[in-house]
């Protein structure tokens, strides 16, 4: 079963015409595109352009690069908690679902996680698009009732006593997870400090990776 | 709109399912569809408010059964039906049956890296002070309406405390009363609410759990503190 439906889907289907299905959308998704061509409302560059932009350009690569540089300077880490907006557009990373940037950081007393329990709100300039996991059903309804049983279908297990404050981004206000950084890496550079940032680490369903473990 | 997308706390959908090597798109569809609606709401005849809504107010068949990127396809639809843009026919036939809506802003692709990095910003200057202050006790208020809101139903009717003030941000309950524009705009403060598992959740509540959610202030009502 395909993980990105939103609910389970009946398994009422055999093989083929799964396969069916799956040519069926990319002929009505094209045949969409060509009448917005025709009709004169869209130039397809533009659809090839926001594409490229999010397989390439933009992704968790951004926000690793804004963490590393939190761990290493004290006054940008400041400054991102003060004003995260700010602080990220500094680096250039800017515009569409980052708008208005708060930026959460982990400590030894508390974790944060980050969802939207009502569509899929996710910091792009940071992180790029979200993966199906966290617009699916599983996580969405989860995520604010029993964040340590969802955190262990990821593998993590947050030490006892530590609190966990799950932020639910219902308005256009996008959360970024500072990870603790890993010990054993002082003196690293910022692009060494990138290598232990992951995406689930700025979601807050991860952790950062630590000083030996391979990127 | 108490309606299936309001997921926080449903109970029953399993584990939540995570793939290694996630791709980007599952599909050469999904891609396109990711940026047709970006493309296409660059039109300004809609707003991301009125977006969410054609998602949200889908059919709940429609919004369970398929991946996340066909709902987005069949909102897009819906809003291209609404406006005229398109039609049905068109749709179904796949080439135009008519005339052009005139006027129609195009996005360019050499105009995308510009509009992409602007992004469009929710908050608004205010001429009206904030009815809330950072710490205060708020109850969020016990509302089902029957149109758009971002007020989760988990939190509704539950104390918690404000502990961030964002300034006016656009209430997107207003911002999809008019489907074309100029929208109603209207802006209200907003403010992270935190409120305690134990509040939420009850006695089932994990161990040392706070949940937030951003709220605007009509959301809210002042609580007398304990």
């Amino acid at each position: 079963m395909p993980s990105d439906h939103v609910q389970a889907h009946p398994h009422d289907h055999d093989h083929d015409h799964d396969h069916s299905t799956l040519g069926e959308m990319d002929l009505r998704v094209r045949a969409l595109e060509t009448l917005l061509t025709q009709k004169g409302y869209l130039d397809p560059a533009a659809v090839d352009r926001i594409i490229e932009t999010y397989e390439v350009h933009v992704g968790p690569h951004n926000g690793a690069k804004v963490v590393a540089r939190a761990w290493a300077e004290p006054d940008f880490r400041d400054w991102l908690l003060r004003d995260a907006t700010a602080a990220i557009a500094s680096m250039d990373y800017t515009g569409r679902q980052g708008e208005h940037m708060v930026a959460v950081a982990n400590t030894a007393e508390t974790h944060n996680m980050v969802v939207c329990t009502l569509c899929s709100c996710y910091p792009w300039p940071v992180l790029g698009l979200p993966p199906v996991w966290y617009k699916s059903a599983a996580y969405r309804s989860r995520a604010v009732l029993e964040p340590r049983a969802v955190l262990a279908d990821f593998g993590v297990q947050l030490p006892a006593g530590q609190s966990i404050r799950v932020w639910d981004s219902t308005a256009e206000v996008r959360y970024l997870v500072l990870p603790e950084r890993p010990v054993g890496t002082e003196g690293w550079s910022q692009a060494q400090l990138a290598t232990r940032v992951t995406r689930d680490a700025m979601i807050g369903t991860g952790l950062a990776l630590s000083a030996q473990a391979a990127p | 709109m108490n309606g299936l997308h309001d997921m926080g706390g449903q109970q029953g959908y399993g584990p939540v399912l995570i793939e290694a090597r996630e791709p980007l798109f599952h599909s050469a569809w999904e891609r396109r569809a990711l940026g047709l609606t970006v493309a296409m709401g660059a039109s300004g005849l809609w707003n991301i408010d009125l977006a969410r809504s054609a998602r949200e107010s889908l059919p709940p068949t429609d919004y369970a059964n398929g991946p996340y990127y066909a709902i987005w396809l069949k909102a897009l639809q819906k809003l291209l039906i609404e406006r005229g843009l398109i039609s049905a026919q068109e749709l179904a036939q796949g080439q135009p049956l008519g005339p052009s809506v005139g006027g129609v802003r195009v996005l360019k692709g050499h105009e995308v890296d510009a509009a992409l990095a602007q992004g469009s910003r929710a908050d608004r200057p205010s001429t009206q002070a904030p009815r809330f202050v950072l710490g205060q006790r708020v109850r969020a208020l016990n509302m089902h309406p029957q149109g758009h809101t971002r007020l989760p139903r988990y939190v509704r009717g539950h104390v918690g405390t404000v502990v961030l003030h964002h300034g006016s941000h656009v209430l997107p309950d207003r911002h999809v009363q008019k489907m074309l524009p100029p929208f109603d705009g209207a802006a209200e403060h907003l403010y992270t609410v935190v409120f305690e598992g134990t509040a939420l959740w009850g006695a089932q509540a994990e161990a040392g759990l706070q949940v937030s959610v951003d709220a605007w202030e009509s959301y809210l009502s002042a609580e007398p503190t304990p």
